[in-house]
Formats: C-alpha cells, structure tokens, sequence
C-alpha cells in the first residue's frame, strides 16, 4: 500500500536503505520478511522451475526458490522516516546490481549459514575491498542452532576484528531488528571515526 | 499494468540508461500536482508510474515493482518526469547516508518496533 499523498509543499519523508547480502540460500528473502510491511518484492516465482538445472541451493532444507532480481521490504518508522532493506541477488552473475543497491547505503548486513560459509566468502570479500558502506556479518542461525563458536566463524572468514560479528536467526523480528540496530550502530561509529580522522589530517597541515 | 512486451526497453527510453538525476532504488518520488493532459501524451509506462506516484509516496524499487516496469527503464522516465518538473524526489536520500541525526532516529524507531 502506497502512503497518502503528502499534502502541498510538506517535504517528502525520509528514506534510509540498509543492504542484506550474502550467498546463495543463507537466509535473505526470510531475514527481511520478518520485519518487512510489505511482502518482500522480488521474482521468486519463476526462478523455482528455471533454475533447477543452474543453481546449486542446499539440499537439507525446504528452499525450493530463490531469489533473481532486488528484493526488498519496507519498515514504516515514523510519518517522516521510512527504512528500506534490500536483498542483493545471490548469484555471481549479478554483481554489477550489488554497487548499485550499495550506493546511498547507511549500511550492510552480510549474513552467513556456517554450514557452508564458502557461499558467503564473496560478500565478505566485496564488502571488506569493493565498496565503503560500513558492514556486520550476521550468522544465521538455522533451526535456532548455532553449530559454531563466532571465533571460529570469525577465523574462517578472515574476518577484521573491526566488523562486528552476531547470531541472529533472520526468521525472528525482535532477532532482525537487534542485528539491523548493530549494523547501523556500528555505521554510525565507523562514520564518526572517519570524521574524527579528516579532523586530525586537518590539524596536521 | 506490466510493461509491454512487444516494446524493447531501450526504445521506452531513447537508447539512454542514464539520466540527469541520481535516482537511488530508496529515493522516494511523488507526484503531487496531477495533469490528465500531460498524462494522456506519456508512454503507457511513462503514465503508469506518474500516475501510481501520484496515488502515493513511494521508492523508486517500489514503483519500479508496482508498475511492472525494469529498474533501469524506470529510473530513465522517473528521471525525465522529475527534470520536468512533474514529480518532486526526497533529496536528503541523494546526501550523506551516514547522517548521524537520521541514523540515531532510525536505530530508535527500531528499538521501539522490538
């Protein structure tokens, strides 16, 4: 449902984008239903027979479809402040749709199934050397069971010690919004950091 | 309404896949003054998403979804129809994303959603 038109000359509401990345099948499309108030756009449909023969998805669980093309929710926070989330395409071959879903971002989830955290090693790679937009890694907890200590996640990924690292279980609201709180909390300290840093190249001159 | 199949996007758009404006998929567009003259002269795509922008404040993704018309072709005619004058875009979505004032308001208004 589309809002009300805004009255005469009062300003449009703001909007603020957060990016859900990772591999293929770890949980993105479920991550932002569960707090999205709109049913997660996306062209799910198709891709279940299409793809049969072309992406590899997990053979334990019950994913039959995946996602192809953007795929985003809407979270309404106030009359004046709306927060989107987008899901970045899961497949390789649509890379060049991440720098545009990147671009005005405040910040980045990427979320990982430890089961086979080699899906996901690209979009931590992306995040740490392609674009600037501050990022969390979330480890998706299937089933409500986490397999492994975040220590160890945090080694196999080779992961910085300066990206935050949570469990979340992307099918619980009050989970997703404390991890999309964390992703924007540590935006914000990586934003006044990097103030602080200009102020200090200032100073020096 | 979908877009037509019979029509590639680069016709709908004049061979162009940029435009003057940068249109992020989270910049929010409206419509507020309507013109049926105007509308009657546009492409049906250019028409369906002046007139779905006029219904409602929506993103650009979301008009793009709604209208059934691609992204890219979407941020063209959106583009056009703004640099016209038609439709008014939320410009603080093109400043700084990090704006500590919004994302405090926002981690707020996420808090009180838990």
């Amino acid at each position: 449902m589309a809002f009300a038109t805004s009255p005469e000359g009062a300003p449009l509401p703001t909007s603020v984008k957060i990016v859900v990345a990772g591999g293929f099948g770890v949980g993105k499309t479920t991550l932002v239903s569960a707090v999205s108030e709109i049913p997660p756009v996306n062209t799910e449909a198709w891709m279940t027979q299409a793809s049969k023969t072309v992406d590899a998805v997990y053979t334990d669980d019950d994913k039959t479809t995946t996602t192809v093309a953007m795929d985003f929710g809407r979270i309404t926070l106030s009359q004046d402040l709306l927060l989107y989330l987008f899901g970045t395409p899961g497949q390789a071959r649509f890379w060049q749709m991440w720098d545009d879903l990147c671009r005005g971002a405040s910040g980045a989830v990427v979320l990982v199934d430890t089961r086979r955290l080699d899906a996901s090693f690209a979009a931590v790679n992306y995040f740490e050397n392609d674009t600037d937009v501050p990022f969390i890694v979330g480890v998706n907890l299937f089933d409500g069971v986490q397999t492994h200590a975040l220590d160890e996640v945090r080694e196999a990924l080779r992961l910085s010690k300066n990206v935050p690292l949570i469990a979340c279980d992307a099918r619980d609201r009050q989970s997703v919004v404390q991890t999309l709180v964390t992703a924007l909390t540590h935006s914000l300290e990586v934003a006044s950091a990097n103030a602080a840093g200009e102020q200090g190249t200032l100073a020096r001159r | 309404m979908t877009a037509n199949p019979w029509v590639r996007p680069y016709v709908l758009t004049g061979g162009r896949t940029r435009t003057r404006q940068t249109l992020h998929v989270h910049t929010l567009v409206s419509a507020p003054h309507y013109d049926p003259a105007f509308a009657a002269r546009l492409l049906p795509e250019a028409r369906s998403l002046y007139e779905r922008a006029h219904d409602g404040v929506e993103s650009v993704a979301e008009l793009s979804a709604n209208c059934g018309v691609p992204l890219g072709v979407t941020r063209v005619l959106l583009g056009d129809l703004a640099a016209g004058g038609r439709l008014e875009l939320n410009a603080e979505a093109l400043t700084s994303p990090y704006d500590p004032r919004v994302l405090k308001r926002v981690i707020h208004g996420l808090r009180d959603l838990a």
